[in-house]
């Protein structure tokens, strides 16, 4: 099986929200919600000031808190390695989104169930890539097998340092970001 | 005739004080009524709930309602259990608060999940990795075991039944008791554990959590037992005075015992002023509901039933001090709940995206009146099974026989 990764190469991103708005368009995601974002955060104090622009999405970790903390079995592991929600299953306890620490999930309006990215399986499966990377204009997304060596994603990892969010929290993401190193934190 | 117009005033006041709660269960009944049915038709869109605040008011009175059941059923098991025949008088009458408590925690619960009519797959399709799934087993196994031990015990005052048989369903009950007491631990315990274990929460991801949980049942189970056998206790003889100061003395331990665990919980934090578990501490003491922990929890509920407790004896100050304890307890599961979810893990988020609407990543919350509404629905639902029970079982309350011999 394929071992499906995304790496967010954060030099390359410009901010144009056009990941948001392709997900959204792409998944029907509600008005109020997002399974993709981008998060702006400046530091420093003027006129030393960095921007950083870090697009967040499900990390489809390998060890899921949302997975373990599911009463029914609804969110699971699937065998590709990406997190998925069996609507049909899922009773509405948001036990999941409380335990995300990243935020990646929410109630559907109005369905009562938990919702958040599927990595556009729907589109994996029909051998494309997910919306949001496919959209990037900066090529700052982008997705593919870990396991296979000649991949994009491959190629990014083992020429650039890369990271994950919230290490410590031990839920070994599949999202990789690489940073810019041009100024400390 | 001095005599009869004072008992004839004591009886009209007595009338117009049964009209007056009878108005307000009505009002409480209309208003709760219509928010069941505002969530039945159209799910929880009028609450405040939020992607980045999923757990709200319903949350904190689900763990209230269950808290005040696993208190008053551990109070009732432990009575049974090491034989504490002083207080075995009020043993059915918890165990039957324990049964009334129970589904009004159900109740909030059941309306906070999305899908209710799927309840039914934790059952059948049990995760037991989830801590959830094992809170659902828990709880079924618990009313189940409630139910058969009040069965047991109703059949043992029946009139007319031999020694013998009552003998068997009183040691039915004790075996019952011995098997109810771990559960009830448990799942007590288990409310805390499953907010504990959920490690991206920083405020709840504490091994305090399970602990603070079932010394905070013990407290507010036993403060409403304490209330209502001060209230409706049927003889208010020297048994009764002597009972009301018993529990009066239990309460005021248990508040102790609790508060000193509060007092860990934040004063752990707040000592040298750093990290973010200190920044969260900071918003229950401090933050725009400082209210809530200050006056509501702290004053009225533990301050001034401490004092009361500690001054008098007098079993009607027992219990309004006892009632204080039990409503106010609310105010700490508010405060369990609501904070451990106000700030993002991730830093920035609160500061993200806006679509051109103005919608943001809300971090902010506080329950909207259909919230309060179905709280309120819950409250008079509970009121009316405790009124319907008590007819229905007027045996949990002992005779003045049998009240008369509590304490020889």
């Amino acid at each position: 099986m394929p071992r499906y990764v995304m790496v967010i190469d954060q030099r390359n991103c410009i901010g144009c929200y056009a990941c948001v708005a392709a997900c959204k368009t792409e998944n029907d995601v509600p008005l109020e919600h997002f399974r993709t974002r981008v998060v702006e955060t400046v530091q420093g104090e003027f006129p030393n000031l960095r921007m950083e622009l870090r697009s967040e999405l499900c990390n489809h970790c390998d060890n899921p808190p949302c997975v373990s903390n599911c009463p029914t079995g609804a969110s699971y592991k699937s065998k590709d390695g990406t997190v998925q929600i069996n609507r049909n299953r899922c009773v509405g306890c948001k036990a999941c989104i409380a335990a995300c620490p990243y935020d990646a999930r929410y109630i559907y309006p109005g369905q009562g169930f938990a919702d958040k990215c599927t990595l556009c399986i729907h589109r994996i499966k029909q051998g494309k890539e997910p919306a949001c990377v496919a959209t990037c204009i900066g090529a700052s997304r982008v997705f593919g097998d870990l396991d296979d060596p000649q991949s994009k994603v491959s190629q990014l990892l083992s020429e650039a340092n890369s990271s994950v969010l919230l290490p410590e929290a031990g839920t070994r993401p599949r999202v990789f970001y690489i940073r810019k190193q041009s100024k400390p934190d | 005739m001095a005599v009869s117009s004072v008992s004839s005033i004591g009886t009209t006041n007595l009338v117009s004080r049964a009209r007056l709660l009878w108005a307000l269960w009505v009002l409480a009944a209309i208003i709760g009524g219509l928010g069941f049915l505002e969530r039945l038709l159209h799910g929880d869109q009028a609450t405040d709930f939020s992607s980045y605040i999923p757990w709200g008011l319903w949350v904190a009175a689900y763990i209230y309602f269950s808290g005040l059941s696993a208190g008053a059923f551990l109070l009732a098991a432990a009575t049974y259990v090491f034989r504490i025949r002083v207080l075995e008088p009020i043993c059915r009458l918890a165990l039957l608060l324990a049964a009334v408590t129970l589904p009004m925690g159900l109740l909030m619960i059941g309306f906070d999940l999305g899908h209710l009519e799927r309840a039914y797959l934790i059952i059948i399709r049990p995760q037991f990795h989830s801590m959830m799934a094992w809170m659902v087993w828990l709880y079924t196994a618990y009313l189940i075991l409630v139910v058969a031990m009040l069965w047991l015990s109703f059949k043992s005052v029946q009139p007319g039944r031999n020694p013998e048989a009552v003998t068997n369903d009183r040691a039915r009950v004790r075996v019952l008791a011995i098997i109810g007491i771990p559960l009830a631990i448990g799942f007590a315990g288990g409310v805390g554990a499953l907010f504990a274990t959920l490690a991206a929460r920083e405020f709840w991801h504490s091994s305090l959590f399970p602990i603070f949980f079932l010394v905070g049942a013990l407290t507010s189970g036993t403060a409403l037992v304490t209330a209502v056998v001060s209230w409706q206790w049927p003889s208010r003889d020297a048994a009764w005075k002597d009972l009301m100061t018993l529990l009066g003395r239990m309460l005021l331990v248990l508040i102790l015992i609790d508060f000193i665990l509060e007092l860990a919980e934040f004063m752990t934090p707040s000592w040298y002023q750093i990290g973010s578990f200190y920044e969260l501490t900071r918003y229950v003491l401090f933050g725009p509901y400082w209210y809530v922990f200050w006056l509501v929890h702290l004053l009225l509920g533990v301050l001034v039933p401490i004092l009361l407790l500690a001054k008098t004896r007098s079993p009607v100050i027992t219990g309004v001090a006892a009632a204080l304890v039990a409503v106010t307890f609310f105010a700490v599961r508010l405060n369990l709940v609501i904070p451990g979810l106000i700030t993002p893990e991730l830093r920035g988020l609160e500061k993200a995206y806006s679509d051109p609407i103005g919608n943001r990543l809300i971090f902010a919350y506080f329950p909207s009146w259909f919230e309060w509404q179905v709280l309120l629905g819950a409250i008079a639902f509970g009121v009316a099974l405790w009124y319907v029970v008590i007819r229905l079982f007027p045996w949990v309350f002992p005779n003045p026989a049998q009240s008369s011999e509590v304490g020889q």
